[in-house]
């Protein structure tokens, strides 16, 4: 088990190696020299009119006449040995102050979003597994199908209409209040939620099916306490597992939902930096992106271990 | 050779295959109806510069943002361009780029990952490693930083979405490879004299092909979500070219007056979709894969 750990540990860390350096080969690879690029975003027009000499002070000043693999080296010992991994182009701020900034947002907006989703899927899936193939499981399958199959985009900006627009329920963006999180956080929640339902059904169905629930059932017990306890707690391996491999969809549909929300996420954040090519803000959003995904599904392989003593890992 | 092999997964391509495969189908009613609306959708998609009411481009600065009636069917947006015309020409758009990333990603994933799980070692190793760094990350951040640094076409999109998409083919095929190579029947075959290729093309193969037929199915769905969701961002496809979430992104600034300029092209993708996982799900049955979890 402690091998396990530390092999997975490792691969984390090359993962996250890997991941900067392709974010930011991938963003030098962008056609027209950054320092134009840096003025253009910064300074409206001035990208036309600079004179060699402003464009030579930027490039000093970002080390940009370095080779691109001195430049990810010299990234790469700053992050690793002060802890600094850029500075913002277009903010003159070091990134790490921008995501330190934006992240408790996103954690909000996805902790809330897979609360609502296990709160309600949950429930829904061993409803559909106890009526199974009745009218009230196949109106739940259409409503799954229905919840993984619409962009989430058009969600938000239906719901925005329903419910800020129409019926003037909520606000249509803003950050801070409570009313504010209520459409973002269900727009993202939908997909995990039809998710969960079905994963739920699958596995409660299978759990339902062993002969220690039906021995259970001859003993006695009352039909709840075998659902909830008996059941339910056996077929959670499927939807845990299920739960840490969404996350990284999760991350990815949070970008677009800040985007419409104007939520101030990391996925905005990166979306802004793109749109603006501020190299180190990507660079730095996409590592932590991938940072929070590994660390899920890390514990994720760990919680196993507990959930299902049956599993195992050799070293 | 003068060997056979009957196994219940092998696929097969024969007339009494394909008679068999379309009486299953014909008897799940979900999978028969989202096959004809298919078939449906995609001769009009064929056609579509012909029952076209309007030139998908065409602007009419003196109809704009107007709601659905007999002379626009689902209104006109905000360049007056009729909103009907434009979903079907979005429906090739779509659909053929989808297609194409699904086929491209499957024989990409299907080749490496039959040759990593047939012949192992090193190149295995190796390779596993770079396909687990590849799927350590959410696949859509990964597109959208490729296509942010490339810009849009449709070339970059099609090569952002293969990137990310080809890994999980490689990934179960290599699975299927590593559990049919280790089979008495492939030892045997090799005893006879077969080579390494007819081996791959006529024994492990047909054994290992069904659950990425299954994936391939659903996955087409996918692709034409995550092409609206890119393009609803702006950075998928050039601005001229019409696709539903390149609709829905010009329409939402006047959603709140003309909302029809976001409905149906959103109520398109959720069609096409929703055809694609009835069809993957369907076919999981029908083939009976190994891979028989509640993933969706």
């Amino acid at each position: 088990m402690y091998m396990y750990i530390m092999k997975r540990l490792g691969f984390m860390i090359l993962a996250i190696f890997v991941v900067s350096a392709m974010a930011f080969f991938l963003m030098n690879m962008v056609p027209g020299s950054t320092p134009v690029m840096i003025l253009k975003y910064t300074v409206l027009g001035l990208e036309n009119s600079a004179t060699p000499n402003q464009i030579a002070q930027i490039s000093s000043r970002y080390n940009l006449n370095d080779p691109l693999y001195v430049q990810y080296i010299t990234w790469l010992k700053n992050a690793l040995l002060h802890g600094n991994i850029g500075t913002s182009y277009i903010y003159n701020e070091p990134v790490s102050y921008l995501i330190a900034l934006r992240l408790p947002a996103t954690i909000l907006l996805a902790v809330t979003s897979m609360s609502i989703a296990i709160l309600i899927g949950i429930p829904l899936g061993i409803y559909a597994a106890l009526k199974e193939n009745r009218i009230s499981d196949t109106i739940l399958r259409f409503v799954t199908l229905f919840g993984v199959s619409m962009p989430s985009f058009w969600v938000a900006l239906i719901l925005l209409l329903i419910f800020a627009v129409d019926l003037k329920l909520v606000p249509v963006v803003g950050y801070g209040q409570v009313d504010n999180i209520i459409l973002p956080s269900i727009t993202l929640a939908i997909p995990y939620m039809a998710i969960i339902i079905r994963v739920t059904r699958t596995s409660m169905l299978e759990t339902l099916g062993n002969e220690y629930i039906r021995f259970s059932i001859a003993k006695g017990l009352s039909k709840y306490r075998i659902i909830f306890v008996h059941a339910l707690k056996n077929a959670m391996l499927p939807i845990i597992t299920v739960l840490g491999f969404q996350t990284g969809n999760l991350l990815g549909g949070a970008m677009i939902v800040e985007t419409i929300f104007d939520w101030p996420g990391i996925g905005n954040l990166l979306v802004n930096s793109i749109d603006s090519h501020d190299i180190p803000v990507v660079q730095g959003c996409i590592l932590v992106i991938a940072i929070m995904f590994l660390t899920v599904n890390f514990i994720v392989d760990i919680l196993y271990t507990y959930i299902d003593p049956r599993i195992r890992y050799g070293g | 050779m003068a060997y056979s092999i009957n196994r219940t997964n092998r696929f097969q391509f024969s007339l009494t295959g394909v008679l068999d495969m379309a009486r299953k189908i014909m008897k799940k009613k979900d999978m028969a109806i989202s096959l004809v609306v298919l078939v449906i959708i995609i001769i009009l998609t064929l056609f579509a510069h012909v029952i076209s009411p309007y030139d998908p481009n065409a602007i009419n600065l003196s109809n704009i943002n107007l709601g659905p009636c007999s002379a626009h069917w689902l209104g006109t947006d905000y360049l007056g361009r009729d909103i009907l015309s434009r979903i079907l020409a979005g429906a090739s758009v779509s659909l053929s780029i989808s297609a194409c990333v699904v086929t491209i990603s499957l024989l990409f994933g299907v080749t490496i990952g039959c040759a990593i799980g047939y012949y192992g070692g090193i190149l295995d190793d190796t390779i596993s490693r770079v396909i687990d760094i590849f799927m350590a990350f959410p696949s859509m951040i990964f597109a959208l930083a490729i296509m942010g640094a490339f810009g849009p076409s449709v070339i970059n999109l099609i090569i952002a979405l293969v990137m990310v998409q080809w890994t999980a083919y490689a990934r179960v095929i290599r699975g299927q490879v590593l559990s049919i190579k280790e089979k008495e029947f492939i030892a045997s075959v090799r005893t006879i004299g077969a080579s390494d290729i007819q081996i791959f093309i006529r024994h492990i193969l047909p054994n290992s092909i069904a659950p990425v037929i299954v994936m391939a199915t659903i996955d087409i769905g996918h692709v034409i979500l995550s092409i609206a969701a890119l393009n609803f961002l702006g950075i998928g496809l050039p601005a001229n070219i019409p696709e539903w979430g390149g609709m829905i992104s010009s329409g939402k600034e006047f959603f709140t007056t003309a909302p029809f300029i976001i409905i149906f092209p959103g109520l398109a993708i959720t069609l096409v979709v929703i055809i694609f996982s009835i069809l993957g799900d369907g076919m999981r049955d029908i083939l009976n894969p190994v891979d028989e979890g509640g993933e969706l």
